[in-house]
């Protein structure tokens, strides 16, 4: 594919007295893994929905593989699989229930069990989404997003309120994802993971991105600027700090 | 990928996951079967006896003469007389326990409310039992001859309104809460990312209440037929378009509730809105000709009126469909409206 496969410039979203977006660039590379790493309330989420063609933009312009909302609707989404922060599946249908039905709104993909097996569920697939533990509902919805075999990932803070070993296990599965040459765009508060699954990272604050590059490129420009402490290494998390003066809540 | 193509339909899909979940919901099923069943039982045993007055609770007041007054009204066997001082004898007429009080003495005085039917009925026989008594002949001999009509007693009337209530609860609830849990629950918003068309999204929900209606009926129908001997004068044919023509107006109702609520008080305000007013003035529990005449065009124009009106002429008249295509024109244009008003208001994300 040429081009980037999804696009943003001067993004801007206001609500009435907020200002959510406040003229956003960033463009994704096919093939490679992007983080949105922000503190809550950084825009992450109205940024993304913005991308997936569920929010109109007050001012800017989204491509996604090139193509704008609008027109191409059907055939972006047939392209595209979306994991919402906070989406809940109904509590009394069954993982395989849940899963079949997505996969019934692609055109192609794999079979409902090859994608439950693909994210670790094949043993709970009979069994109700609301019996599922935290990560369990985060891998289901992975599932449903890659139902249609897609060449875009998005991710809205797919590890967040998870332990860390369901946000090792997605970690994994987001390493493979992008090892199997998909794109991938996610959203995340927790430093050592955007720098981890992340090939590109922008840090975005009040709306805006405040920094772009490669997670050791950002931390090799922080050591040029600022003392470094010699007994740790430097984080993205100093990168933060070191923009905005603030330190990122990690939970 | 050889899959069998139910499989891969999305509206299969959605159709079977919307039975599925509202099959596994103990309070729908609740609602759908218990709830009418128990109503049903209840109404239909208080208001057995076509829920005639009755006329027959007269209390004598315990005075001078009481004994003479009570025994006279005794010859007529058709009066329950009690004997109770002044005090409680007035407790009961005022609890409607009793139908009338008389009072001994000369003149005999009646205390009875002359807005209670069964008062005025208990009023004529007191009289005639009392003027019988004291040697009054009747002029013209009469004999009665006693029926109990099926069709006419008050639970023939209640249960093609319970019919109507379930049907419209069904599609009120089945769609309009659902719809706004799919949107609190961002489910609806994570669909609109996939290639899922929205049309397949309403119809899904439309077909799933359609496939409903024998369940909402069927059941409520046997029970009455076995507890009361509710039979069905018209055909099932007739009954069965005329349910399914009403889940469909409701359908339509269901959804214009959902296009734009956002929380479920909301949504449950919005339904109440629409279910509570129809439970009193489109018939369930008594005949909208308690209104008076100029309200009737408008009571007869509202959904649960045209549906309960219909149902009614089918199991009680016997009515064709043809016949009952004035309420069944009044289902279709809610239909309409309904929906593509909530076309056109749907707040999809
Ligand atoms: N529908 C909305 N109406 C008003 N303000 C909103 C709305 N959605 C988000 N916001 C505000 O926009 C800002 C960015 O929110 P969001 O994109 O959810 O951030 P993040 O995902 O990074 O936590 C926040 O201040 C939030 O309160
Ligand atoms: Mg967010």
């Amino acid at each position: 594919m040429t081009g980037p496969a999804v696009d943003v410039s001067g993004l801007v979203k206001r609500y009435r007295q907020v200002t959510a977006v406040d003229g956003l660039d960033l463009s994704v590379q096919a093939g490679e893994c992007f983080g949105l790493l922000g503190p809550n309330g950084a825009g992450k989420t109205t940024t993304i929905e913005v991308i997936v063609g569920l929010l109109e933009p007050t001012a800017g312009a989204v491509r996604v593989f090139g193509r704008t909302w609008g027109r191409d609707g059907r055939d972006i989404r047939s392209r595209m699989g979306v994991a919402l922060q906070e989406a809940r599946f109904p509590e009394r249908l069954t993982v395989r229930e849940v899963v079949t039905q997505f996969r019934s709104f692609y055109p192609k993909g794999p079979s409902p069990e090859a994608l439950i097996g693909q994210v670790g569920l094949s043993e709970k697939s009979a069994e109700w989404t609301v019996r599922l533990s935290g990560g369990q509902r985060q891998r289901l919805a992975l599932a449903c997003a890659l139902a249609g075999d897609p060449e875009l990932l998005v991710l809205d803070e797919p590890t967040t309120g998870l332990d860390p070993q369901a946000r090792l296990m997605i970690g994994e599965l987001v390493l493979a994802n992008r090892d199997r040459g998909r794109t991938i765009l996610l959203s995340t508060h927790y430093m050592e993971e955007a720098e981890r699954l992340c090939d590109r990272v922008a840090v975005v604050d009040r709306g805006k991105v405040i920094a772009l590059g490669a997670p050791s490129a950002l931390i090799g420009a922080l050591g040029r600027e600022s003392v470094v402490e010699t007994i740790r290494r430097a984080t993205l998390e100093d990168v933060y700090v070191s923009l905005t003066g603030r330190r990122l809540r990690d939970e | 990928m050889n899959e069998p193509p139910v499989r891969y339909n999305a509206l299969i899909q959605m159709i079977l996951c919307r039975w599925r979940e509202s099959l596994r919901q103990p309070e729908g099923i609740f609602w759908t079967f218990v709830f009418p069943a128990l109503l049903a039982v209840a109404l239909g045993v208080a208001f057995r006896g076509n829920a005639r007055p009755d006329p027959s609770a007269v209390v004598v007041v315990q005075d001078a003469g009481a004994e003479a007054v009570a025994a006279s009204l005794a010859r007529d066997g058709g009066l329950k007389v009690d004997r109770l001082p002044r005090g409680e004898a007035d407790r009961r007429l005022r609890a409607g326990k009793a139908a009338i009080l008389v009072i001994p003495g000369d003149p005999v005085t009646f205390r009875f409310d002359p807005d209670r039917p069964e008062s005025v009925l208990a009023r004529h026989a007191a009289d005639g039992a009392l003027q019988r008594a004291a040697g009054r002949r009747d002029p013209v001999a009469v004999a009665f001859q006693p029926v109990t009509e099926q069709g006419s007693r008050y639970i023939d009337f209640l249960v093609p309104g319970l019919l109507g209530m379930n049907l419209m609860g069904g599609g009120v609830w089945g769609i309009g809460w659902v719809i706004v849990e799919m949107r609190i629950r961002k489910l609806l918003k994570l669909q609109l990312t996939t290639p899922m068309r929205r049309r397949d999204f309403l119809l899904s929900h439309i077909l799933a209440r359609l496939a409903f209606v024998p369940i909402e009926t069927v059941p409520l129908l046997l029970l009455a037929r076995g507890l009361f001997g509710v039979s069905t004068a018209g055909s099932y044919a007739a009954l069965a378009a005329v349910s399914l023509a009403g889940a469909f107006a409701f359908a339509g109702i269901g959804t214009l509730v959902a296009s734009r609520a956002q929380s479920s008080n909301v949504v449950m305000g919005l339904i109440n809105l629409v279910t509570l007013p129809s439970f009193v003035l489109s018939g369930v529990f008594f005949s909208t000709s308690r209104f008076p005449d100029f309200v009737q065009p408008l009571l007869r124009v509202l959904p649960l009126t045209a549906l309960v009106d219909a149902l009614r002429g089918v199991m009680t008249d016997g009515a064709s469909v043809a016949a009952v295509s004035p309420q069944l024109l009044v289902l279709g244009v809610w239909s309409l409206l309904s929906f593509l008003l909530a076309l056109k208001l749907f707040r999809w994300s």
